[in-house]
């Protein structure tokens, strides 16, 4: 039987290689955005597998909450890109500094 | 047996394509492993038994977020080349902090496994129903305790759609194809819309 253990140990690697991800390519927004989403599936899996394990619902329940933040922060990052590439033809994430911040 | 050698399968290509995923030279490239990756993760929840987060994982991340991403992938015209300049530059801090956090992770498994962290005790409320499937408890749970945090996420969603489409929508200029005429909408009447016709037997019709 598979312990608890083998869950979370799979869910921080997926979780690792969602920062790696972030680190590697600093330039391009589009894979920033898909390794958040790696991040986001590596909390998910650890809050099924604790949920199933200590036998309670809720988890299950804030997986579903998760996803639905997932799914809204893709839409409006993707829109935001899109808006930005419109007025500056190139998403490289250096290059952003209008606000001057 | 079957299910220890379906995990350690699932675990190994979640873990390969989330390498590959932030590895590929080209973002679709990218995106489709990251779409393998959303399956196998579902396979390991329906290991476990969360057989209705599995479904939504392949529905909302497959079906939706995925295929957005496809999109605006496709449909922005870039020099992907050019955005990896920074790869092999960055490659040896982003490996270091990556295996400082995943020796801090698996050190806190460690310490779970010497007995110096306990598992919370669930109250019992929220346990799944005897006899009933996954859904049916995940349901009572949902639609009970939850309901107005459910929603509440029903907003988020609501709130991000019409952010998204207020963030990209362009004003066609008056006059230009596609300018929206609310008011002409709104004034026309079905009688000076539609048209009743009596074509003969074998004879089109004269729009």
């Amino acid at each position: 039987m598979i312990g608890i253990e083998h869950y979370v140990v799979v869910s921080a690697i997926l979780f690792v290689l969602g920062v790696l991800g972030i680190f590697l390519n600093r330039k391009n927004v589009i894979v920033i955005l898909m390794a958040i989403e790696l991040i986001l599936l590596a909390v998910n899996i650890n809050l099924v597998a604790f949920s199933a394990f200590l036998g309670d619902m809720t988890g299950q329940v804030f997986a579903m909450f998760v996803l639905t933040v997932a799914a809204g922060e893709a839409a409006i990052g993707l829109a935001i890109l899109v808006i930005y590439f419109r007025g500056r033809g190139t998403i490289a994430v250096d290059d952003v500094n209008r606000m001057k911040g | 047996m079957i299910q220890t050698l379906a995990f350690y399968l699932f675990a190994f290509l979640v873990i390969a394509s989330g390498v590959f995923t932030i590895m590929a030279r080209n973002p679709v490239h990218s995106v489709l492993w990251l779409i393998l990756a959303f399956f196998n993760a579902a396979g390991l929840m329906v290991i476990v038994g969360a057989e209705f987060i599995a479904a939504l994982l392949v529905i909302v991340y497959v079906g939706a977020v995925a295929v957005l991403f496809l999109f605006v992938v496709m449909m922005l015209d870039i020099d992907f080349a050019e955005l990896r300049a920074g790869f092999v530059k960055n490659f040896p801090l982003g490996i270091a902090i990556a295996l400082v956090l995943l020796a801090e992770l698996v050190l806190g498994i460690g310490a779970y496994r010497a007995g110096a962290i306990e598992l919370g005790v669930p109250d019992g409320g929220a346990a799944p129903l005897m006899d009933r499937t996954n859904i049916e408890s995940l349901g009572a749970v949902l639609y009970g305790e939850y309901l107005f945090l459910f929603e509440t996420a029903g907003l988020i969603l609501l709130v991000a759609m019409v952010g998204a489409i207020v963030l990209t929508h362009r004003e066609q200029p008056k006059g230009a194809r596609g300018h929206q005429n609310i008011d002409k909408q709104n004034r026309r009447r079905p009688n000076e819309a539609t048209e009743m016709k009596r074509p003969e037997v074998g004879k089109g019709v004269e729009l």
